[in-house]
C-alpha cells in the first residue's frame, strides 16, 4: 500500500494533535489548582521511573517474554554501558561504548 | 528583552542534548527506516516523521496502520503510550503556566521524554522571579531546539536512506543507552534508584498488558513505593516541617 491513503493522513494530524494534548494536558486550562503536597513529592521521582519503564522491557525481553539465554548482545551492552556511566560520567560514552560492544555481538555472533 | 536564543542557558540545554544526541540520532534514523518498511506512502511518512514528534507511539501505530486497524485503535493507542506525558505536564505546569496559552502548547509540544527530565534535573523548583522563569525558558528552548533537529535530521536520513540501512544491526538500541544514561545520572538518592528498580521490574512484569500500559502502571507503583518508604524519613523531620503533608 504505497498510495497515499486519505485516513491514514487524518489519522496521522489526530496522531500528532493527541501529542499535543497529553504533552501539555495539565497546563491546557489556566484555572488555579493548588497540586497536594505529597503529589509534588511524588514528581521527584517520576522521571527516572519513567526512564526504567521504558528501557528495561527493551533491554530484557523478546517478543513479549523474558529472554533466557545470557547470549544477548544488549546484556552486555548495558554491562558495558553503566560501567563506562559510573567510571567517566559520561552520557556520550555511555552510548559510544555500549555500541562497540552491542554491534560486534549482535551482528558478528548473531547474540 | 534579548531574543531567548542569546541567553546563557539556551546554549546550556543544547549543550546537554548534545550528550545524548548521538544515541537519539541512531534511534531517529532507525524509526524512519521502520516507517519506510512499513509500506507506508513516503507522503504518509513525511507527515507522521515531522507532525507526530513521539517515536515511541510512531513505532506502536505502525503495525496497527498497516493492518488497517480502525482509526480509534490506532488513537487509543498513541493515548496510552503517552500517559506517561500526562504525568509529565502535572509536573511541568509550575513552570509554564505564566507564559500564554499557544506559548505553552509549543512549550509541551517539543518537551519529549529526554528533555522533560533534563530540564527538572537543571531546575528542580520552579523559579519565583522573571530572572529565573526567562532561564528555565532559554534552556528549555536550547535544550529541545537542538532535541528537534537532531531527531528530525536522523528521522528523514532513515527515510532516504531505508533500503540501504538493515534494521537487523539494531541500531536503535542506541536510544536505549542514551536514555539509559540520562536514567543513571538520576539516580542521585537511594529512593531514586529504587524508583528505578521498581518501575523497571513491574514494566517487565506487566510487559503483556495491551497498549502499553505496562509503562504507566510502572511508573504509578513506582512512585507509590518510593512515597510510603519516604513517610519515616519525613517523620523523622516533621519538626522543621511548616505544613502538615497530606498522604494520600
Amino acid at each position: 500500500m504505497n498510495k497515499t491513503d486519505l485516513w491514514t493522513v487524518v489519522t496521522i494530524v489526530g496522531m500528532a494533535i493527541l501529542t499535543v494534548i497529553t504533552r501539555c494536558f495539565f497546563f491546557l486550562s489556566s484555572n488555579p489548582w493548588a497540586m497536594p503536597a505529597w503529589l509534588q513529592r511524588g514528581l521527584h521521582y517520576a522521571p527516572i521511573a519513567a526512564m526504567a519503564a521504558v528501557i528495561v522491557p527493551e533491554m530484557v525481553t523478546t517478543q513479549g517474554h523474558l529472554i533466557s539465554t545470557w547470549q544477548d548482545a544488549r546484556l552486555f551492552a548495558v554491562a558495558a554501558g553503566l560501567a563506562c556511566f559510573y567510571w567517566k560520567r559520561s552520557m556520550f560514552g555511555t552510548i559510544i561504548v555500549g555500541m562497540s560492544v552491542y554491534l560486534p555481538l549482535h551482528v558478528g555472533l548473531g547474540w | 528583552m534579548t531574543a531567548i536564543y542569546k541567553h546563557p542557558e539556551f546554549r546550556i540545554g543544547a549543550r546537554d542534548m548534545m550528550a545524548l544526541a548521538p544515541g537519539m540520532a541512531a534511534w531517529g534514523l532507525m524509526t524512519g527506516v521502520a516507517m519506510i518498511k512499513s509500506g507506508m506512502s513516503v507522503v504518509e511518512v513525511l507527515l507522521m516523521g515531522l507532525l507526530v514528534f513521539a517515536g515511541s507511539s510512531q513505532l506502536a501505530a505502525l503495525p496497527l496502520i498497516v493492518a488497517g486497524a480502525p482509526m480509534w485503535v490506532v488513537l487509543a493507542t498513541t493515548l496510552c503510550v503517552n500517559l506517561r506525558f500526562m504525568v509529565f505536564s502535572v509536573h511541568l505546569r509550575a513552570y509554564v503556566m505564566h507564559q500564554g496559552f499557544w506559548r505553552r502548547l509549543a512549550s509541551g509540544y517539543f518537551t519529549t521524554d529526554l528533555t522533560y527530565v533534563q530540564f527538572t534535573k537543571r531546575f528542580p523548583h520552579p523559579a519565583n522571579d522573571a530572572i529565573g522563569k526567562r532561564a528555565e525558558e532559554a534552556y528549555l528552548a536550547g535544550n529541545s531546539a537542538l532535541g528537534w533537529l537532531n531527531w528530525m535530521t536522523a528521522g528523514l536520513l532513515g527515510i532516504a536512506l531505508a533500503n540501504a540501512i538493515p534494521v537487523s544491526w539494531g541500531l536503535g538500541f542506541a536510544g536505549i543507552l542514551a536514555l539509559m544514561g540520562i536514567m543513571s545520572s538520576l539516580a542521585t538518592t537511594r529512593l531514586r534508584a529504587l524508583a528505578a528498580v521498581v518501575a523497571g521490574s513491574v514494566a517487565v512484569v506487566t510487559y503483556a498488558l495491551p497498549l502499553k500500559l505496562n509503562i504507566m502502571v510502572a511508573i504509578v507503583l513506582a512512585v507509590a513505593v518510593c512515597l510510603l518508604l519516604e513517610k519515616p524519613m519525613l517523620a523523622a523531620h516533621a519538626v522543621k516541617a511548616k505544613n502538615p503533608t497530606q498522604e494520600p
